[in-house]
């Protein structure tokens, strides 16, 4: 008699639903790696003098920054979406007034209060600029 | 109108992984030709073919009601209860039933449960008093809220369809997994339980917590709602929070008194 029969994994599993929405969350982090990284060139960048920091505002308003934050952009909507999707799994179960508060209300509330100090930040950013 | 074709013919087929050991040296599918009812589970279409066309077939089944949860098996590429998944007809291609996945296949339909039940058995899935009281002394209170902390995890039947589901378990068939987790989190976030030191070792250790990643599929196939991957990551919390403060001096429990 045989022993029990054991499958291989599939070592591509990660990349086929519905493992695909899941790769795609974690893949966004490169986005935002990347946006500090632009972030991060413009510090030392300044601190190497004015005709640094003066190259690095010209790359900014170049098209390919536009086209490379554009997709950043999305990228992070995408992140912020499922970052408060999966928020509620990663914390203790919130009771209010001896009820258990239903997930959805978790993650419809942090991406309410993401979307409002994202406006707000915007607003001070334009107020700031002019 | 191909749904009214084959209701018409009311016949339906389905594909069956098979395994006999002291025959096959890997697993095949297997067609079956069954008359299709409406409403009909798989679960029954399985009893159909072990009772009229091939006594050989072998599958767990109990309850016919998803609390026993016996049945679980991948469907149509899906960990789901077979009692509880309705047959379909007019489909293009044949349903596949298989074993849960992640898991050694004893025969045909039937999994090797002995790893999930030793992972079970080392969590202490009772409670532990905090303070032991005497029969004298009344029952246990506790409140509402209380109770809401854990009770959803109270719900798991063990059917194993969240280990099938977890990529981590299938790559590390040492990891706790979700639905041991759930288990854990039911004693430890019980006011009335004191064992939350002793599960803990298991939560810090290279097979708890950290083996998860977070995918979360084990919850959305939970055919009990229990959120078994809230279970898990509320215990990386836990465990960080630990980790963090060993360093303080610990204040004396009235277990470890007694």
């Amino acid at each position: 008699m045989r022993p029990p029969y054991l499958r291989a994994i599939d070592p591509h599993w990660w990349a086929k639903p519905p493992y695909l929405a899941y790769t795609l969350r974690e893949a966004t982090g490169i986005a935002i790696v990347a946006y500090a990284l632009v972030l991060l060139i413009g510090v030392i960048c300044l601190a190497l003098g004015e005709n640094a920091y003066e190259g690095w505002l010209g790359f900014l308003a170049s098209r390919w920054s536009l086209a490379l934050h554009a997709m950043i952009l999305i990228a992070m909507v995408f992140h912020v979406w499922t970052w408060f999707a999966i928020m509620p799994k990663t914390m203790p179960r919130l009771i209010i007034g001896g009820y258990y508060v239903e997930p959805r209300l978790i993650t419809a509330a942090g991406i309410m209060v993401a979307a409002l100090t994202s406006l707000l930040l915007l607003l001070i950013a334009l107020m700031i600029s002019q | 109108m191909i749904a009214a074709e084959w209701a018409a013919k009311r016949r339906v087929t389905v594909e069956v992984l098979r395994y006999r050991p002291e025959q096959d040296a890997d697993p095949s599918l297997q067609a079956y030709d069954i008359p299709y009812t409406e409403g009909m589970s798989v679960l029954q279409a399985l009893q159909h073919i072990k009772d009229h066309i091939d006594g050989t077939l072998s599958f767990r089944w109990s309850c016919r009601m998803a609390i026993c949860g016996s049945c679980g098996m991948m469907i149509g590429g899906k960990p789901q209860l077979a009692c509880q998944t309705i047959l379909r007809a007019g489909e293009d291609r044949p349903l596949r039933i298989e074993p849960l996945k992640h898991f050694a296949i004893e025969r045909d339909l039937v999994v090797t449960m002995s790893g999930f039940i030793s992972k079970l058995e080392s969590i202490f899935p009772f409670i532990i008093p905090k303070t032991s009281r005497a029969t004298t002394e009344g029952e246990y209170l506790q409140t509402p809220a209380q109770l809401a902390r854990f009770e959803n995890f109270s719900d798991c039947i063990n059917c194993m369809l969240c280990y099938a589901a977890c990529p981590q378990f299938g790559e590390n068939p040492d990891f706790l997994g979700p639905g041991v987790f759930a288990l854990l989190q039911r004693y430890n976030g019980d006011s009335r339980d004191g064992g939350r030191e002793r599960r803990m070792e298991l939560v810090h250790s290279k097979d708890g917590a950290w083996s998860c990643t977070a995918v979360g599929y084990c919850s959305d196939v939970c055919p009990k709602h229990v959120d078994p991957a809230n279970a898990v990551n509320q215990n990386k919390t836990n465990s960080a929070v630990d980790f963090f403060f060993r360093f303080l001096p610990r204040r004396r429990s009235p277990e470890r008194e007694a």
